[in-house]
């Protein structure tokens, strides 16, 4: 799977970069725990742009390139930033017999962006996710920790609207 | 003591709808009645049939309310726990049937099925160790460690006759004794819970309902095999699991049922958590040891087995979250207890997510040997709004479709794999008539071409090469030819593929190939989905004799591909029409068709 690479510039703080440090001291000379690295850093910084990845490889001692081989295995690390509200449907199977490609269509017309993408004025982003094991109120989509199960797709303007004001 | 208990459900379904408010709610207002000494609340893990939740059982009376809400709390706390009148009109429909109010074990959901590995699901508060121990929590692993040489632990898991409950179907005693067998300084156990089948949550349920169990059953296999480490490698995207399994480990060590010297017998053992980050090829077990080693997860070519050569280059034994659930039960009470459950190759029990077009979707454990019949209509509830049942998805994107012709198939590995299907993880996927098997089989493809890993060949270009062909056919663009094409593909990728995700790839374009080839023939020869569900395949048009001229339609219509008069027959502009299928739902006559 291709990963959309951010262009924006890094914009980030002391403060963020004093944190993954620490999570770095505690956890070099062990590289089994390098995805756990990465997995703290995305917390810090919202993604792992390639500034954050280059400090996780000199702070553990190994290859950038080795971070982001990791970086762009695995489908939870995002190399591109997430809207303050992150909007992910998902194409579990369950959802999916059940209408969950309806939802995506659905917000990528009334967002104007595709899945994957970010709005302009990074307030939405959507990505369709793998089963988040709530299948019994298939199609379920989250918006960061709320979690909006049994939809149709006439149910998205309702809830963008709560968070658009 | 308490006179009453209140069970909610604390499990990732009923939480999505809003649980967390209601314990709060009940909370406050049982302590504003002044019943705090009386009636204690818990949250417990999944109760399985999350369709109906948030699910709410109070106890001794076993009532069953449902789709329970936060305004209905005040009432049922009066009525109920203070006045000691059951609200009828707020329990699960179907307990209040019949003259005497049905307890939730009496329902036809739960009453066919048999509890082993979810036997405190919904029933304790995993969060609360001594609630685990009351349960005969521990008492496995003391027995085990005190009282049984590994070797005959080992004996008795073999005469259980468990097999692996994440997909592979391997004899689980025979496992450990391979890694017995092979002598180390270091040898480690690990737990698989990276869940990947989208649709599949047992593994999840478990870990919140009940981590304690796993906890104990590892600690037995580090014991049989001669482990003192042990991992747990599980997805990222079980946030309440994570929680719950980590809080569960801290307790076991706090009590000394985990660390050194456990029951005093010099055995030690310890575990730690490992998250993943979302590659559906770490449920494979050498991916899943690279994952944790910290690596991309890929496979590693077998032999040497894990058994010899597995984490961190140490013996290593491997087992899903639901095999490990049913070793403690299996150790305390015999092989026998066990093996007398289920068919003549499978034993035991095996839990199955229930979900799409099924009304009581949710978690169930049933005895191996159980008809696909009897979990569809009766514990599932059959199909919702009439339809018409068409095929049930087994084993997720390593499985396949059972049609509506097969339903009296009694549930085994082997059964299954005769129809080319597999048990796999357990999910059972219920689909309707409206549902395209050809979408389905691409559906499917879809995921394991996004997840194969590109290690080897077959996998990362067979399966983008038998996804383009799927394409060609649902837009309308297949010939016969094609078919064969698939099948040979698909037999070539099978053969030659590294791991299991290769090797089992194609299962569902086979199956559907095998069971529904009609469909995939409509789409080639008639260039018609009969479902209707393939786009670029659907035509949509008005029955004029039916059309009422309301113009409903054509208001709805988004990109004005509808005309008409009011009061006479409206017409659809197939060059306009986007298919999106608005005027099917809006129309009140079913004047609109595709086809």
């Amino acid at each position: 799977m291709l990963k959309k690479i951010s262009k924006m510039p890094f914009k980030g703080t002391p403060e963020q970069e004093t944190k993954l440090q620490a999570v770095i001291a505690e956890c070099k000379g062990d590289n089994s725990l390098l995805m756990h690295v990465m997995q703290q850093a995305q917390g810090i910084y919202g993604y792992l742009p390639i500034e954050v990845q280059k400090m996780i490889a000199d702070g553990m001692g190994v290859p950038v390139e080795k971070v982001y081989g990791i970086s762009t295995f695995y489908a939870q690390f995002a190399l591109s930033p997430k809207g303050e509200y992150n909007i992910s449907v998902c194409l579990g199977t369950a959802c999916y017999v059940k209408g969950a490609q309806d939802l995506v269509d659905k917000l990528c017309e009334e967002l104007k962006i595709d899945a994957g993408e970010c709005t302009e004025d990074g307030k939405f982003s959507i990505e369709a996710c793998r089963c988040i094991g709530a299948c019994g109120l298939a199609p379920v989509l989250t918006v960061n920790d709320e979690v909006y199960g049994k939809l149709v797709a006439d149910d998205i303007p309702g809830i963008l609207a709560k968070y658009q004001a | 003591m308490y006179r009453s208990h209140v069970l909610v459900c604390g499990g990732t379904g009923c939480t999505s709808s809003n649980s967390a408010a209601i314990i709060e709610a009940l909370e406050k207002e049982i302590e504003a009645k002044g019943l705090t000494d009386e009636v204690k609340v818990i949250k417990t893990g999944c109760f399985g049939l999350c369709a109906l939740g948030p699910i709410m059982v109070v106890y001794p009376e076993g009532s069953f309310y449902s789709e329970v809400k936060v305004e209905n709390i005040p009432e049922i706390v009066e009525e109920h726990l203070l006045k000691g009148r059951i609200v009828k009109h707020l329990l699960y429909e179907e307990t209040t049937q019949t003259e005497d109010i049905k307890s939730i074990n009496e329902t036809n959901f739960y009453k066919k099925q048999k509890r082993v590995a979810l036997r405190n699901c919904g029933v304790i508060d995993p969060e609360n160790i001594e609630e685990y121990i009351a349960m005969d929590g521990y008492q496995a692993l003391a027995k085990a460690v005190t009282e049984m040489s590994p070797e005959q632990v080992i004996d008795v898991v073999k005469d259980s006759g468990l097999r692996g409950r994440g997909g592979g179907g391997f004899p689980t005693g025979l496992k450990w004794s391979f890694t017995a067998k092979n002598a180390a300084d270091q040898k480690y156990v690990v737990c698989n819970a990276d869940e990947g089948d989208p649709g599949a949550f047992m593994d999840r349920s478990i870990l919140e309902g009940d981590p304690h169990c796993v906890i104990e059953a590892m600690a037995i296999c580090g014991y049989a095999t001669g482990a003192t480490e042990g991992y747990v490698y599980v997805r990222a995207e079980y946030p309440i699991a994570v929680g719950r399994l980590q809080k569960a480990i801290d307790d076991a060590r706090e009590y000394g049922l985990l660390g050194k010297d456990i029951f005093g017998s010099g055995f030690d053992f310890d575990l730690h958590i490992r998250l993943g980050a979302g590659a559906f090829v770490c449920g494979e077990e050498t991916a899943l040891m690279t994952s944790i080693e910290g690596n991309r997860g890929e496979p590693r070519p077998r032999p040497p087995y894990p058994a010899v050569k597995g984490l961190f280059a140490k013996p290593t034994t491997e087992n899903n979250v639901e095999t490990f659930a049913n070793i403690p039960q299996i150790i305390l009470h015999g092989a026998e207890y066990f093996n007398t459950m289920g068919t003549e190759k499978s034993k035991g029990t095996k839990v199955f997510a229930l979900g799409g077009k099924i009304n009581n979707t949710g978690l169930v454990e049933i005895p191996m040997g159980t008809t696909l019949r009897e979990v569809i209509e009766d514990i599932g509830g059959g199909i919702p709004n009439g339809k018409k049942f068409k095929a049930v998805q087994t084993g997720g994107p390593s499985g396949g479709c059972i049609p509506a012709s097969l339903m009296d198939t009694a549930i085994d590995y082997d059964n299954l794999t005769a129809l080319g299907c597999m048990i796999g993880s357990g999910g059972l996927i219920v689909m309707d008539e409206d549902n395209c098997m050809v979408d389905i089989a691409k559906f499917f493809l879809d995921f394991t071409v996004d997840e194969s890993c590109g290690k080897c060949t077959p996998c990362r270009i067979g399966t983008k090469r038998m996804m383009e062909i799927l394409e060609k056919i649902t837009d309308g663009n297949g010939t016969l030819e094609d078919l064969d094409e698939l099948e040979s593909l698909a037999n070539y990728i099978k053969e030659n593929s590294l791991c299991g995700l290769g090797q089992t790839a194609p299962n569902p374009v086979l199956a559907t190939l095998r069971f529904f080839r009609d469909e995939y023939i409509a789409h080639v020869v008639d260039k018609k989905c009969p479902a209707g569900v393939c786009k670029k395949l659907m035509s949509i048009s008005i029955v004029a004799d039916k059309c009422k001229g309301c113009t409903l339609c054509s208001r709805k219509c988004p990109v004005g591909a509808i005309s008409g008069t009011v009061k006479n027959p409206h017409v659809i502009d197939p060059a306009k029409c986007i298919k999106c299928g608005v005027c099917i739902d809006t129309c009140k006559f079913g004047a609109i068709v595709k086809g």
